[in-house]
């Protein structure tokens, strides 16, 4: 029997997304197994389930797989796709559904190509286009998986396993990306707005022993 | 933000609770009484003898809703619980701060800081509402007294010394409650010192149910967050002991509890006749004065104030949240104080 000899830390695609969002929401959803549901997330699964209970349609000669488990070894990542063509011309095509309308970072571009990784390594076949699928404009928007978004996929992956092993949490995004923070449905959980005020809570730490004198 | 759930309270014995549907229904001998939508509960709080459908119960294992069983006069039962969630090095975290004996002296002496902070607090609100200079001069003197406390606390050294001052300043705050009350509503709630198991006064059964009441809340905020409610700093480990949402509750008892218990007494909306006296002693809340006190907390929860830390608008009734997450930041090192809720 063959043992399992890769005891690395298996990275979840998901998270791959999440860290290029900002790495603290990637670690208190992976590392600390947090999770909080918003309108979003709470529709997104809702859409999600309506795509996984079709699975194995068929249509215009093309096989669909909906939710498909995948993984590499090579990276140490699995998940699972939405859905991946399978075409009559050989091409394997995964296609990612998203809840909102258009892609506002470049997290969801590099969830995909991690996808297409898996299925290279999985089907030794090239995978080199996919398609992000908003739900909300019902529009399909074609990524190439270039030699960029392959690197990406590769440093960000060691870099989310570097960050899941060492258990420390980083801190919340700052200037203008913190503007994410606004749309984030982990921020009850972050509390940004707390973390930012360590000195406060310096303050009030050592003021603790010291009550006011405001007597009547 | 996360929201503020309402907690369902059910108080009518032998009253039945099924899955309708997205809805909890409350049946009393085969009747209706109340249909609420599951999305809209936190938690499900059943006093007695109250029954629960296995499908209702199911589905409140997989969301995580909290459902609690106290006995008549709030005394934990049982509780369901679920999957072991939250965070293993969470856990481990709290387990290693509790094994360093100056770690746990730390966190004891804010908790200990924040309960007589808190206290002191109800005492210079009742100084300034005060009708006469004798009752004044009670609550000013004494909230003088438990400043000086305060103080002293940094130089508790064991967590022994720091329980000794805890339990003088106690002693003191009690001693001076009576002032709080309004001069004709006083002579019916004679109260003298704190006791429990059983309480012996109207005003002990008052605040006992509301401690816990709130015990239970600080415990699921515990439980929410991932941390282990009964490993505490302050209070030592028993079995069966919830030390570490006894830890929690100690900031929250002035404000949430005395604080609501006294409002209660001095509007009248609490009256002797909400309580029952038992031969021997005892003195326990009856239905009528259980339903009316589960009321008032109730709506005090969903009160707003501004946290001193957040500096934003939050609902009373997600303080215990707030706090259980800040201390779960403290233990993992993510913030560098632990700093107890402080009432204005």
């Amino acid at each position: 029997m063959q043992r399992p000899t890769d005891d690395r830390l298996q990275i979840p695609l998901s998270a791959l997304n999440q860290y290029a969002y900002c790495p603290r929401r990637c670690f208190l959803i992976h590392g600390e197994g947090e999770f909080r549901h918003n309108v979003h997330t709470v529709s997104g699964t809702l859409e999600h389930e309506r795509v996984d209970r079709q699975a194995g349609e068929s249509k215009a000669g093309v096989r669909v797989e909906y939710a498909l488990p995948v993984w590499s070894d090579a990276l140490g990542l699995s998940g699972r796709c939405d859905a991946v063509e399978f075409h009559p011309d050989g091409a394997i095509y995964p296609v990612e559904y998203k809840h909102g309308k258009r892609k506002q970072w470049d997290n969801d571009d590099l969830q995909l190509t991690a996808q297409a990784l898996c299925l290279e390594e999985m089907t030794g076949k090239p995978v080199t286009r996919g398609a992000i699928f908003h739900q909300q404009s019902k529009r399909r928007r074609e990524v190439a998986f270039d030699d960029n978004l392959r690197r990406a996929v590769k440093s960000t992956t060691v870099e989310v396993r570097a960050l899941l092993s060492s258990a420390r949490c980083p801190p919340p995004l700052s200037g203008i990306d913190a503007r994410r923070c606004g749309e984030c449905s982990l921020r009850g959980i972050c509390q940004p707005a707390l973390i930012g005020s360590d000195r406060k809570l310096e303050h009030l730490s050592q003021t603790l022993f010291e009550p006011e004198e405001e007597l009547p | 933000m996360t929201v503020l759930q309402n907690t369902l309270y059910v108080t009518t014995p032998e009253a039945y609770l099924r899955l309708e549907g997205e809805t909890v229904c409350v049946m009393v001998e085969q009747q209706k009484r109340l249909q609420v939508p599951l999305h809209h509960l936190g938690a499900l709080v059943l006093f007695d003898h109250v029954m629960l459908s296995p499908a209702l119960l199911g589905r409140c294992a997989e969301d995580g809703r909290s459902v609690v069983w106290l006995n008549r006069s709030g005394r934990f039962q049982a509780r369901l619980e679920g999957p072991v969630n939250g965070n293993i090095l969470l856990r481990q975290a709290q387990f290693r701060a509790a094994e360093n004996a100056n770690g746990a002296l730390g966190l004891a002496r804010a908790m200990v800081a924040g309960k007589l902070r808190n206290s002191r607090q109800v005492l210079m609100r009742g100084a300034r509402e005060a009708k006469s200079d004798v009752d004044r001069d009670t609550m000013v003197k004494a909230a003088r007294i438990l400043a000086t406390q305060i103080r002293k606390l940094p130089q508790a050294e064991t967590l022994d010394t720091l329980r000794g001052f805890e339990g003088d300043a106690a002693r003191l705050y009690f001693e001076s409650l009576p002032a709080v009350m309004r001069e004709p509503v006083r002579e019916q709630f004679p109260f003298e010192a704190r006791s429990r198991r059983p309480p012996r006064d109207a005003f002990n059964a008052l605040i006992s149910f509301l401690y816990a009441l709130v015990l239970a809340d600080c415990r699921s905020a515990l439980e929410t967050v991932g941390l282990d409610p009964q490993l505490g700093f302050l209070h030592a480990v028993r079995p069966g002991r919830p030390a570490l949402a006894l830890d929690l509750l100690e900031e929250f008892r002035a404000p949430l509890a005395d604080r609501l218990a006294l409002t209660l007494i001095n509007r009248g909306q609490i009256q002797p006749g909400d309580f029952d006296c038992r031969e021997g002693g005892a003195v326990l809340l009856n239905d009528k004065g259980r339903k009316t006190v589960i009321t008032a907390y109730q709506e005090r929860k969903q009160e707003t104030l501004t946290h001193p830390l957040l500096q934003q608008d939050t609902p009373i009734g997600l303080l215990p949240h707030l706090q259980a997450r800040l201390l779960a930041r403290f233990l993992r090192q993510d913030v560098p104080a632990y700093v107890p809720y402080l009432q204005r």
